[in-house]
């Protein structure tokens, strides 16, 4: 009798569990191998198909419901090599328009990939040739049809915002098990930011085949299909008015249009020059354009509005004036001589105050604004005091969304850049340099870096009088708004309303009175209040700027924009943006203004070129 | 010496053996079956899983005979230093180990990596009956409960923490072994009932399991009342104090928290069973009023639990756990594809190698833990009962090798051997025909992998090894 075995009836209650749970698994087999014959298959059609059920991808529309991007069916040849059987192959490469050798190699890849799962023979077969090969395929045992959908353009406008979309990378399948071999995905622009949105779920549907690989029907009534989702449609933010005839005015010119409206942050027009037709990175031509557009010396991949970093130029000589008066250093009423040994200037009026000054753009006005700011005679070392001085600017600056990224839902934007004490630090070294290292700063000529999308945010700010909403470029996504709430949140400034309305006055007057800047921007019906910049361009001719935002009550629009290589902002951003805000508020430009206004501009074209003969 | 050589291939169970030989054999077959594709053909193609599982199944044989050679009293000696030599390949796994499939349980070793969990169930079973066969041993001492708990759960803890849910659930299956060596059987009923309760209610709500409970406590007044009038009676009112708070939540006359709609007919159907069953003189009215209470108040626990204090990746898993996410990636699709694929094999199967649906795509995992998916479709209804039954076979036959023992410390170990076959066997073949969670353990012989292959090698052998001196005292 073995020790210490008590217990050994539980032997019989074990077993007993052991064989009743095997007892239910038998059942449950029996149930699903012979008695539920929706899981057989007839002896001879014993194949199922898995097909791929690609969801629709979402539209993108305008503010206004136009369609900006839409879907058209492209056709993609499979192949299953297990079941291919012998076919005439003659027939077939005339069909397809392929050679014998191509049949090879592309069966040879396809069977690499896998012998069971299905994979694309042949890319985006045209609808005729679809056409007639649909009709002999039951010949071709192991091909089938897929039908997908690609991009199209029914506006070709937008290029830049819009983005294009392209074959999945081997590393973002490695990274992303949604994405198999040949999927689409958003590349750059919004289809790259909305993807997750835009793409939907794919699906899943098994059809059973048989031998001679004609479809017999659904298996198990549908039961295991899994139903694609399509995609959510996106409504953007994008008057395509407006971009289209912003793009037009921009041809043949380098340089860059960004329009919002201030009270929302909605970017309503965003364009980069020169650009390319969307439709020319869609189907089998794309690779061929791509490598042809990035060899382009002009860039037209790269996106101006979001990347481009220029220095302000006098247009930041309103962010000096602000802080200036904001900390009290200077008041309304403060007057500078017009002092050209201090720094060069052009000939104009008296600056009697501070709105005169922007309006004259008085270079020395805002050297001794500047100064004033640097020294504020907090240490008697003149070093500890600029570095004192730096740091308290800078901290007004970055309020403007300066110097940052600005957390928009466009991807590669750039952030600029507002110099720090450790920068001028690494520069000339620690407590070597002082207000006069950094004078530039004052008219936006030094170490001070800007986008054209922080510009024209800025401009937005000026037009709220002291607070901005992130520019952006998405209203909806389906039925629902944009719940992003970096989108709702308002950024403030810390400097007074008052002295917001003291640089609006200014810019009114740059643009409507005798002594401004930019008369060219004049516009009978609409108060447009705007401020010019010439940026110093070393390697070439400056680059033109212009700021404006209008009507001055009730602001609706804020513009940047920028002409590379053109020379002073009056010239040609100047009636290039009083051309937007027209086009905008009262929906067409004037006769008097498309003839002579707009007719300018169209007939200036820096990069035109002969066509050879 | 002769006579001893002689002695121990008599005594040796030929019967385990065979069957061993057997399903090793069928399992290599299907690991060919689950991969084979026409251009690599050749068996011991080391390129290739099958190559490498007939390299890992002669490595086996060379296990087997130096298990063999070991003496029986080595293994009821050590069981301590191997129980801790595992645990600290396990920690070191948690240190330096190697990710694949998101769980950190592979040691690398340059030529081979091992899968030191797989071997945690080998020493913890050794450390179990070592601790559990001590002469005049009370399991129910509350010291050693709580011995035997840190013997059962400490590695099933650190697999845990590797993130290899299935490997650590497998501990539980001791339970058994705890079972017929002195747990009352109460226990394991209501161990069940626990995890039934909890499964439930993940899967079906709060309400459907509240009115099963009540259901059962009818039925049990039913049966001890034998009242078919009054039982029918209070399952009207229950009824009816059901549906009428669903009433008003369903034409919105106004608007009741859920759980109130079944904290409220509870009670109520509470005070009507208390009322009858008094009137009735019922045995034990209070402590069933209690555990229905309890078992209310640990529903509500649970779906509350689930719903506010775990973080969305925890629900991910337990959702995976149970299959319950709609995902047409996740579990959900695995299951459907394994059950396609093994429903689709029939009475007979589609032969040998002419399966279409277990090879490379459809079923995800073919060869390792969906293998059993690759005998259901090319060996059909006959392939997949036969394998059952030879398993089965084998677990009485380690059933009745555990009886025979003289030293409780082999029957102990062979209970703990036959119980984790179980619990591998249950949840693999249940999750592939969708009658248990998608937990990813491999099927005992069948699923490819080396480690997997040798632990269950080791575990069975060693129970052989002990068995040839069942008339010996080992402890
Ligand atoms: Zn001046």
């Amino acid at each position: 009798m073995p020790v210490n075995n008590q217990n050994s009836d539980k032997q019989w209650v074990i077993g007993g569990i052991f064989i009743v749970l095997v007892l239910i698994f038998l059942i449950r087999l029996f149930y699903i191998q012979v008695w539920d014959n929706a899981y057989q298959l007839t002896a001879e059609s014993n194949s199922q198909r898995h097909v791929t059920q690609y969801p629709a991808r979402g539209l993108i529309l305008d503010r206004n419901g136009k369609v900006l991007v839409q879907n058209q069916a492209a056709y993609d040849l499979m192949v299953v090599p297990k079941q291919v059987q012998e076919f005439d192959t003659l027939e077939f490469c005339k069909m397809l328009s392929i050679t014998n050798k191509e049949l090879k190699e592309k069966l040879k890849k396809a069977k690499l990939y896998s012998w069971y799962k299905p994979s694309i023979f042949l890319k985006q077969v045209s609808f005729e040739d679809y056409a007639t090969f649909q009709e002999h395929l039951f010949r071709f045992p192991g091909f089938f049809v897929q039908t997908r959908t690609l991009r199209d353009y029914p506006m070709p406008t937008a290029t830049h915002l819009l983005g294009y979309v392209g074959e999945v990378s081997e590393k973002q399948i490695e990274n992303n098990s949604y994405y198999n071999l040949g999927d689409y995905i958003g590349i750059s622009g919004i289809e790259k930011t909305y993807e997750q949105e835009l793409r939907g779920t794919k699906g899943n549907k098994i059809f059973l085949v048989d031998v001679h690989n004609r479809i017999k029907g659904e298996f198990r009534d549908g039961d295991f299909d899994i139903m694609a989702i399509p995609g959510y449609n996106i409504t953007t933010t994008i008057d395509a008015e407006l971009q289209l005839f912003g793009e037009q005015l921009m041809e043949y010119k380098i340089g860059s249009i960004v329009a919002i409206e201030p009270s929302t942050g909605e970017i309503l027009a965003l364009i980069s020059a020169p650009s390319y037709n969307p439709a020319m990175l869609v189907g089998r031509a794309r690779s061929l354009n791509y490598s042809h557009l990035q060899n382009d010396s002009l860039k037209p991949l790269f996106n101006r509005a979001l990347t481009a970093q220029y220095p302000p130029g006098s247009i930041f000589k309103i962010i000096n004036g602000l802080i200036g008066l904001q900390g009290q250093f200077i008041n309304w009423h403060t007057h500078f001589t017009c002092d050209k040994s201090l720094v060069g200037c052009h000939n104009h009026p008296t600056n009697d105050n501070i709105e005169k000054a922007i309006q004259f753009s008085c270079n020395p006005y805002f050297f001794q604004t500047y100064k004033k700011i640097i020294q504020q005679g907090k240490d008697n070392n003149r070093f500890i005091d600029s570095r004192y001085g730096l740091t308290y600017w800078r901290n007004y600056v970055l309020e403007f969304g300066l110097g940052k990224k600005l957390k928009s839902d466009l991807p590669n934007i750039s952030s600029g850049s507002i110099p720090d004490t450790t920068f001028y630090d690494k520069w000339y070294g620690k407590e070597r340099w002082a207000f006069s290292n950094i004078a530039s700063n004052s008219i936006g000529q030094g170490e001070v870096m800007v986008v054209p999308i922080q510009m024209a945010n800025l401009v937005a700010i000026i037009a709220n009088k002291g607070y901005y909403i992130t520019p952006h470029v998405v209203k909806k996504v389906g039925e629902k708004t944009n719940a992003n709430p970096e989108f709702l949140t308002i950024h403030p400034t810390s400097i007074d309303t008052k002295w917001f309305e003291t640089v609006q006055n200014a810019m009114y007057a740059v643009v409507n009175e005798a002594h401004g800047t930019a008369g060219r921007a004049r516009i009978d019906s609409i108060a447009v209040c705007g401020k010019t910049g010439t940026v110093q361009n070393p390697h070439g001719e400056d680059h033109s700027v212009f700021i404006a935002f209008a009507p001055k009550d009730n602001p609706q629009i804020a513009i940047a924009v920028y002409v590379e290589n053109s020379g002073f902002g009056g010239t040609w951003a100047a009636p290039i943006a009083s051309l937007m805000i027209e086009k905008y508020i009262n929906g067409e430009i004037s006769e008097y203004n498309t003839k002579y206004k707009q007719q300018r501009i169209l007939d200036y074209k820096p990069l035109y070129v002969e066509p050879s003969k | 010496m002769l006579n001893r050589a002689s002695s121990f291939w008599a005594r040796l169970d030929w019967i385990t053996v065979g069957v061993y030989f057997l399903l090793v054999f069928l399992g290599w077959l299907n690991i060919y079956a689950a991969v084979y594709d026409q251009d690599h053909q050749n068996i011991f193609d080391i390129s290739q899983k099958y190559g490498m599982q007939l390299l890992w199944i002669g490595a086996s044989v060379i296990l087997i005979i130096m298990i063999f050679l070991v003496d029986s009293r080595f293994y009821a000696a050590f069981p301590y230093p191997i129980y801790a030599l595992v645990l600290i390949l396990l920690l070191l796994v948690l240190a330096f180990g190697k990710e694949v499939n998101g769980a950190k349980s592979w040691i690398d070793l340059g030529l081979i990596r091992l899968q030191p969990a797989e071997f945690a169930k080998l020493s913890t079973a050794l450390a179990l009956a070592k601790f559990t066969s001590t002469y005049n041993f009370k399991l129910l001492k509350f010291r050693n409960l709580l011995i035997v708990g840190a013997i059962m759960f400490t590695p099933s803890l650190l697999i845990l923490l590797q993130n290899d849910t299935g490997s650590a659930l497998v501990y539980s299956s001791l339970i058994l072994v705890l079972y017929r060596e002195g747990l009352p059987g109460w226990v394991l009923v209501l161990l069940a009932f626990i995890v039934i309760l909890f499964i439930l209610t993940l899967l079906h709500g709060v309400g459907t399991v509240a009115f099963i409970i009540l259901g059962l406590m009818l039925l049990y007044y039913y049966f001890n009342a034998r009242d078919f009038r009054t039982s029918l009676i209070a399952f009207g009112i229950l009824l009816i104090a059901y549906s009428i708070p669903y009433a008003f939540n369903y034409f919105e006359w106004f608007s009741i928290p859920t759980n109130l709609l079944i904290i409220v007919p509870f009670v109520f159907a509470s005070i009507i069973f208390v009322y009858f069953a008094y009137r009735k003189n019922i045995n034990r009215i209070y402590s069933i009023v209690g555990i229905t209470l309890l078992s209310l108040m640990f529903i509500l626990t649970v779906d509350y639990g689930f719903n506010n204090v775990l973080i969305q990746h925890q629900r991910d898993r337990i959702n995976n756990l149970l299959g319950i996410e709609f995902d047409p990636l996740g579990a959900g699709y695995n299951v459907n594809q394994s059950l396609i694929a093994i429903g689709s094999g029939g009475f007979s199967g589609k032969g040998y190698l002419q399966g279409t649906q277990t090879k490379y795509d459809f079923v995800p995992e073919q060869s390792t833990d969906f293998i059993f998916c690759t005998v259901g479709e090319e060996w059909g209804f006959l392939g997949t009962s036969s394998i059952l039954l030879l398993f089965t076979f084998l677990l009485i036959r380690i059933l009745i090798i555990a009886e025979r023992q003289k030293s409780s410390f082999t029957r102990i170990y062979a209970y703990g051997v036959a119980s984790i076959f179980f619990f591998h066997l249950i949840i693999n073949v249940g999750m592939t025909i969708g009658l248990a969670p998608v937990i990813g353990i491999p099927l005992p012989f069948f699923s490819y992998g080396g480690s997997s292959l040798w632990a269950f090698t080791i575990l069975l052998f060693i129970l052989l090894r002990l068995d040839v001196s069942r008339d010996q005292l080992l402890n």
